[in-house]
């Protein structure tokens, strides 16, 4: 012990002479408040996976209205209420276009006899079964079933049609029947698919040959010597599978159209006439009837109403919460720094109006503004109320931090009241800002759903729809095709789960006192 | 007394508010031009006569070529007329457009309509609270527990489901593919007949099963809090068992925030079932309104606007005047 007492003073050294640690910058890096709250909000799954449905969503409705031909005003009443097809499950039994329907045997020959004709089936594969005698069980083609129909074309427009034939080989005049042929009192008088035998009171009861199958009744004529086929009716383009035209003997020949006053009566394929009006006389790019999500009872593509009206609620709701977000904190700034007498007076006015039911607001707006603007209306009155939430967030916010030192140091150095509000303290408030603009976004639309789908707000006029109107058309078809609310349904659900998940994780990453526990 | 003190201020501000926005929506639609639809079979003079009898025009007059001209009269002096009515005659108006309810007095109407969409919510409250309650006592008594996350599941499935797309499964499953219940609500008047009941299920399903989540969140919230306190470690010490202890001391103190959110949100819903009230036909007061607002029933859509308005402000109050009432520790306004 005695002898390390005596160790030499020059043996001692200090351990940190030169650098001390206390000056050292920390070798960490620093995490700021905004860094915190994204590392936390990448902790939680259910927000994570809240904000990759939103993204999807927001790509669907920027991307939906792009890649289809359709437009939100097409519409097509004979293909209304249209099963929805995806092609890649064309050979299965779900989402092909079809629907699964009961009938006797007059249907199932019309509708046969529909795919004999043409090649378009109208029964999928022209498969059947017979659930029990006379009654048979088969899968209905939406777009098919319409088959033919009578139209009276101008010679030019019948000229055209023909000349399109010659250039494509596909056939949509196929020959008519005589008009003493038809069946009487048919609900739809256009329908064309009566091309056989038929009898009975309406002359709808289908007369079959000695082998069960039907008798075709085609408008045919003969021809004299030296006469060339068609000229009666203008007809040069001939052609139906194997026959060339030609019936028989090769002296009698099908008639192709009934001429009358205002022009040629024609019996015409609707889904080839349907192609050929689409590529060559409007020519908007629609090469088939092909309705991915189905079509609506007024026969628009949902797909195309979906993705716009989708398009419609992120902007409009995008606009509302920037609007809202900008008054409310400023607002709420000013009544919370202030506080006193102009916080009680601003108080009072935002309670009378958060007080005032959006339903009223909303109508006395429409019956005072007019029908015509009612995307104004649908934003004064979101607007009216909206800012109230965030403007008491942020008064809240600066009853929390304006009497904190580090404000009062910054007024004593000379900070004016607007610097201290919105470099000091509005900050603070960011975070809960955020937070409740991405949960007003869900609540926007999800109103705006409901208010169209009452029917108070109509926006579905020209080439704006909402999803909201989507599903009230849709209710209406319930019963029949449930597909039609279903993909609305299945948006603006989606919608709001995403919404709530990114939402609360985006409020639970902003809240400090929460750090660490989770 | 600073209770009473401070109940009285609260209902004198709502009534303030109330007041305000009412005279605001008076004049907004006395502003608009009156409709009038005059049907067939339907004599002109007797409805102008009516009108004008009523206050709302003046010098109403038939020209040379049958069309009728009136003057208008001043909007405050309408306010006035109006206000004298309902407080001494209680004359709330009548119907004027609706052929249903033309020349009816409003308020019977109104009153005629109250019952259905009253019974949905409270049978909606019945099933709901329960239900929620238990979903949520259960997630926080197995809290982290694989119980409490697939509730916690369920409940975020239930609260971002909109009421439209809730209604509308429920009435394809369960009214129509399963069929157990009507598509819609029966007709008649008969409301606690057992098949009108059956009728009202779907839509009492479709309001309760949002509550139902709402309720079970809040509950789950508040019993974790109240656990992890000091008191029940205390409650625990003292020899009370587990069950006692959550029954006795934790539950009692978790309900005094949820017992007002109960009763505020059955107030609540009572504006809040337009949807469904639509979607399932339910000859409700929102069914009304709707009709009201689309064929410019002005007298209807006065006193149902009142009726919406108070309805919101009171849900409001009764939220902070229940919590002083329900917890003697919280004396709300006392200084």
């Amino acid at each position: 012990m005695q002898e390390n007492m005596t160790i030499p003073k020059e043996k001692f050294e200090f351990v940190n002479t030169g650098d001390l640690s206390h000056d050292k910058k920390l070798s960490t890096k620093p995490v700021g408040y905004f860094q915190d709250a994204f590392k936390r909000f990448c902790k939680n799954k259910g927000a994570i996976f809240g904000a990759i449905v939103i993204i999807c969503l927001l790509l669907f409705a920027i991307i939906a209205p792009l890649c289809t031909p359709y437009t939100v005003s097409y519409r097509d009443s004979r293909y209304a209420v249209a099963q929805p097809r995806a092609k890649i499950f064309e050979n299965t039994n779900f989402w092909d276009g079809c629907e699964a329907r009961n009938m006797g045997r007059h249907d199932l020959t019309y509708y046969l006899a529909m795919g004999d004709e043409t090649g378009h089936n109208a029964i999928k594969n022209q498969n059947y079964t017979e659930i029990e005698p006379g009654y048979f069980s088969v899968r209905l083609d939406s777009v098919h079933k319409v088959g033919m129909i009578y139209r009276v074309f101008e010679e030019a427009d019948y000229l055209a049609i023909q000349q399109y034939q010659s250039n494509t080989g596909r056939q949509v005049i196929y020959p008519t029947v005589a008009e003493a042929d038809r069946p009487v009192a048919l609900q739809d008088n256009e329908d064309a698919n009566y091309y056989f035998k038929t009898e009975g009171k309406n002359r709808t009861d289908i007369v079959y040959d000695d082998n069960g199958d039907i008798i075709p009744v085609y408008y045919t004529y003969t021809l004299a010597d030296g006469e060339q086929a068609g000229d009666a009716d203008g007809y040069h383009s001939l052609r139906i599978e194997g026959e060339d035209g030609v019936n028989g003997d090769g002296k009698v020949y099908y008639r192709y159209a009934i001429r009358n006053q205002t022009g040629y009566e024609c019996r015409i394929n609707y889904y080839e006439y349907y192609i050929y009006y689409h590529t060559v006389v409007l020519q908007d790019g629609i090469t088939e009837p092909y309705f991915i999500f189905g079509t609506t009872g007024l026969g628009q593509d949902i797909f195309t109403a979906l993705g716009s009206g989708a398009r419609f609620s992120f902007i409009f709701a995008l606009i509302v919460a920037a609007v809202n977000m900008v008054v409310g904190a400023i607002y709420g700034s000013i009544a919370g720094y202030y506080g006193g007498k102009i916080d009680l007076f601003m108080e009072r006015f935002s309670d009378i109006l958060s007080a005032v039911p959006t339903m009223i607001v909303i109508t006395l707006l429409k019956l005072h503004m007019g029908a015509t603007s009612q995307a104004i209306v649908l934003f004064i009155a979101f607007f009216m109320t909206g800012w109230i939430g965030i403007s008491a967030t942020t008064r809240m916010q600066f009853y929390r931090y304006k009497n904190q030192e580090y404000v009062l140091a910054a007024r004593t150095l000379g900070a004016k009241d607007g610097r201290i509000m919105f470099k000091h303290i509005f900050p603070n408030a960011l975070g809960t800002i955020v937070t409740s603009c991405a949960l007003i976004i869900p609540s926007m639309v999800y109103s705006e759903t409901n208010l169209s789908y009452l029917g108070i707000i109509n926006l579905s006029t020209g080439n704006i729809t909402s999803v909201g109107t989507l599903i009230a058309q849709g209710q209406q078809y319930l019963t029949t095709a449930p597909y039609m609310a279903l993909f609305p349904s299945i948006f603006l659900a989606l919608m709001m789960l995403s919404f709530n998940l990114f939402g609360n994780g985006l409020r639970d990453a902003f809240n400090p006192s929460l750090r660490g526990s989770e | 007394m600073y209770m009473f003190k401070y109940v009285m201020k609260r209902i004198g501000l709502l009534i303030m508010t109330f007041c305000i926005i009412m005279v605001m929506c008076f004049v907004l639609i006395k502003m608009l031009p009156i409709t009038v639809n005059i049907q067939m079979g339907q004599d002109a003079n007797i409805m102008y006569n009516r009108l004008e009898a009523l206050g709302y025009i003046q010098n109403a007059h038939q020209l040379a070529n049958g069309t009728w001209t009136y003057d208008n009269v001043p909007v405050m002096i309408q306010l006035g007329t109006y206000l004298r009515r309902i407080f001494l005659e209680g004359d709330f108006g009548m119907g004027i457009n609706m052929p249903e309810y033309r020349y009816q007095p409003v308020l019977d109407v109104f009153v005629e309509k109250l019952p259905p969409t009253i019974l949905i919510n409270i049978y909606s409250t019945l099933i709901g609270v329960p239900i929620g309650l238990g979903l949520g006592i259960l997630a926080a008594l197995k809290k982290n527990k694989w119980q409490d996350q697939l509730i916690n599941v369920v409940i975020i499935l239930l609260i971002s489901l909109p009421s439209i797309v809730m209604g509308l499964i429920i009435q394809y499953v369960f009214c129509f593919s399963l069929g157990w219940f009507p598509l819609i609500m029966n007709s008649g008047y008969n409301y606690f007949s057992w098949s009108m009941f059956r009728s009202m299920l779907p839509a009492v399903f479709s309001l309760c099963f949002g509550s139902i989540a709402g309720y079970a969140r809040f509950t789950r919230a508040e019993l974790t809090e109240v656990l992890t306190s000091e008191f029940m470690l205390l409650a625990r010490t003292k020899g009370l068992t587990r069950g006692q202890a959550t029954l006795r001391h934790a539950m009692r103190n978790s309900m005094v925030p949820i017992f007002p959110s109960i009763l505020s949100e059955f107030v609540a819903v009572l504006s809040g079932s337009l949807v469904i009230e639509s979607m399932f036909s339910i000859p409700g007061v929102g069914r009304l309104y709707l009709d009201s607002i689309n064929s410019l029933d002005y007298d209807f859509f006065m006193l149902l606007s009142g009726f919406y308005t108070l309805v919101g402000l009171a849900a409001g109050i009764i939220i902070d005047i229940s919590y002083g009432f329900i917890d003697p520790r919280i004396r709300m306004g006392a200084k």
